[in-house]
């Protein structure tokens, strides 16, 4: 394992980026969604989340320590790329770029979000729908959140496919078409929840 | 009334005169003549090295070899795309032509770059089939037909550099090998006496600069001038070193 630490900090990573923080990405969202149905379902979700047994090693063990290394690393490889979408403008090669770039978003916005809810909570504050709706009484920050929860789904959704190559599962060009197509469908998707949820708050 | 003006050609190329120097620019204006390529044109500067200020300069340096696009010397950036001059025809070009050196390499001088390191990664991979024994080993065994036919189109890299001057992870702040000796990998793996060494290679590749640097660009296959599949072996290997790292890890038959 001494001679290929890199080898296996990479494929960590793009695991880590599914399984567990993509995954966890996901359930969040969809439990976000519950603030359609209205302020009682939303807390109703909230409160079902946050009485889970064990909740802090879930947190540590799914949430907090993957996502750190993932961030981590991920900032490493983002800062070791040279972009080359102006001599070199094709679809793969933009989506390369928006993978970095929408990463470091994600970060700022995750650490933000974080430090606004869970930690807020750790001090007393109560997460429930009415804090939501007091954040996004400025506009800005409904801005900041769809931004940010925008480059979350997309890093999630064009990081599944790059994670289809990394570990071989993708393989031909036309397997790797496809899940260009599939992966833009999550993308939509998740979108579209995400967004839902944010204007449910408003 | 005819147009009595000769037709020329403009030129603005990037000169270096050492490897720490830094760059300017140097226009020169040619006498278009039919089926001019980059190579005849820097031949024609060769014989009589004028700029278009009319002044004297030192010829420019370039490297070639083939002149058929096959052995992959006369690589630089035309026009912003990293190509082989010697294909580069002066009629399909935009002008002014703008002549620059693969910076991804070291500069040696003017258009002359160093591609050492593409031939010492191959070196690393161990791109070649072991065929050398104490005794005589035979003839091994055969490669069926079609996938010699397949395994051909990997075989005509002719280490360019192109891929590499197209790769955004390969940089001054990387040490990844590259798309071309990877592909290599595939190549070697997939001949029946060279599927001997498998394992070595993998392992090689599963080490710090390899395989897993690759960020799925994908401008490598979209550059590559030879149309080499360089993702689909990136793909491909990726799927062997998955299984590979699961045998040495968990423990199986490693080689």
């Amino acid at each position: 394992m001494a001679g290929n630490r890199e080898f296996f900090y990479r494929r960590l990573h793009s695991l880590l980026g599914v399984i567990p923080v993509g995954l966890f990405l996901v359930q969040h969202l969809v439990v976000n969604h519950f603030a359609t149905k209205g302020e009682e379902a939303f807390n109703d979700a909230a409160h079902f989340m946050e009485s889970l047994p064990f909740r802090i090693f879930l947190e540590l063990f799914i949430i907090f320590l993957p996502l750190l290394f993932h961030a981590i690393y991920g900032l490493y490889i983002a800062f070791t790329a040279k972009n080359n979408t102006v001599k070199y403008s094709f679809f793969r090669n933009w989506m390369f770029m928006l993978q970095r770039v929408t990463g470091v978003i994600t970060l700022i916005f995750v650490v933000w979000h974080v430090w606004e809810t869970r930690i807020a909570a750790a001090f007393g504050a109560e997460v429930n729908y009415q804090m939501m709706e007091n954040i996004f009484e400025n506009p800005w920050m409904i801005a900041f959140y769809i931004v940010g929860v925008i480059s979350a789904i997309f890093h999630f959704a064009n990081g599944l496919w790059s994670f289809f190559v990394s570990w071989g599962i993708t393989v031909t060009p036309r397997s790797q078409l496809i899940s260009t197509y599939a992966t833009l469908g999550i993308f939509i998707a998740l979108s579209i929840v995400g967004i839902r949820a944010i204007f449910a708050f408003v | 009334m005819q147009e009595t003006q000769a037709k020329t050609v403009t030129f603005i190329v990037s000169r270096q005169d050492s490897p720490d120097a830094t760059p300017y620019q140097e226009e020169f204006k040619l006498e278009y003549r039919p089926n001019m390529n980059v190579i005849s044109a820097l031949m024609e500067i060769r014989r009589n090295p004028v700029n278009s200020k009319g002044e004297s300069t030192t010829p420019i340096n370039w490297d070639m070899n083939c002149l058929e696009e096959v052995c992959g010397a006369c690589s630089m950036v035309i026009n912003g795309k990293p190509r082989q001059s010697c294909t580069a025809l002066v009629d399909q070009l935009e002008q002014p032509i703008r002549l620059e050196p693969m910076r991804t390499f070291p500069v040696v001088r003017d258009l002359q770059v160093d591609r050492s390191r593409m031939f010492d990664s191959l070196k690393k991979v161990k791109a070649w089939i072991p065929i050398d024994g104490t005794y005589d080993l035979g003839p091994g065994p055969r490669m069926p037909e079609k996938k010699r036919q397949w395994a051909y189109e990997l075989s005509k890299c002719m280490t360019c550099g192109v891929c590499l001057e197209a790769c955004p992870n390969v940089n001054s702040k990387s040490d990844f090998i590259g798309p071309a000796p990877l592909s290599q990998v595939r190549l070697f793996n997939a001949h029946p006496t060279g599927e001997m060494n498998k394992a070595e290679r993998l392992e090689q590749i599963m080490g710090d600069g390899g395989l897993a640097n690759c960020g799925n660009s994908q401008n490598c296959v979209q550059s590559c001038p030879k149309g080499i599949p360089l993702t689909t072996s990136i793909a491909a290997l990726n799927r062997d070193t998955t299984f590979q790292s699961f045998k040495s890890f968990f423990g199986s038959d490693t080689v």
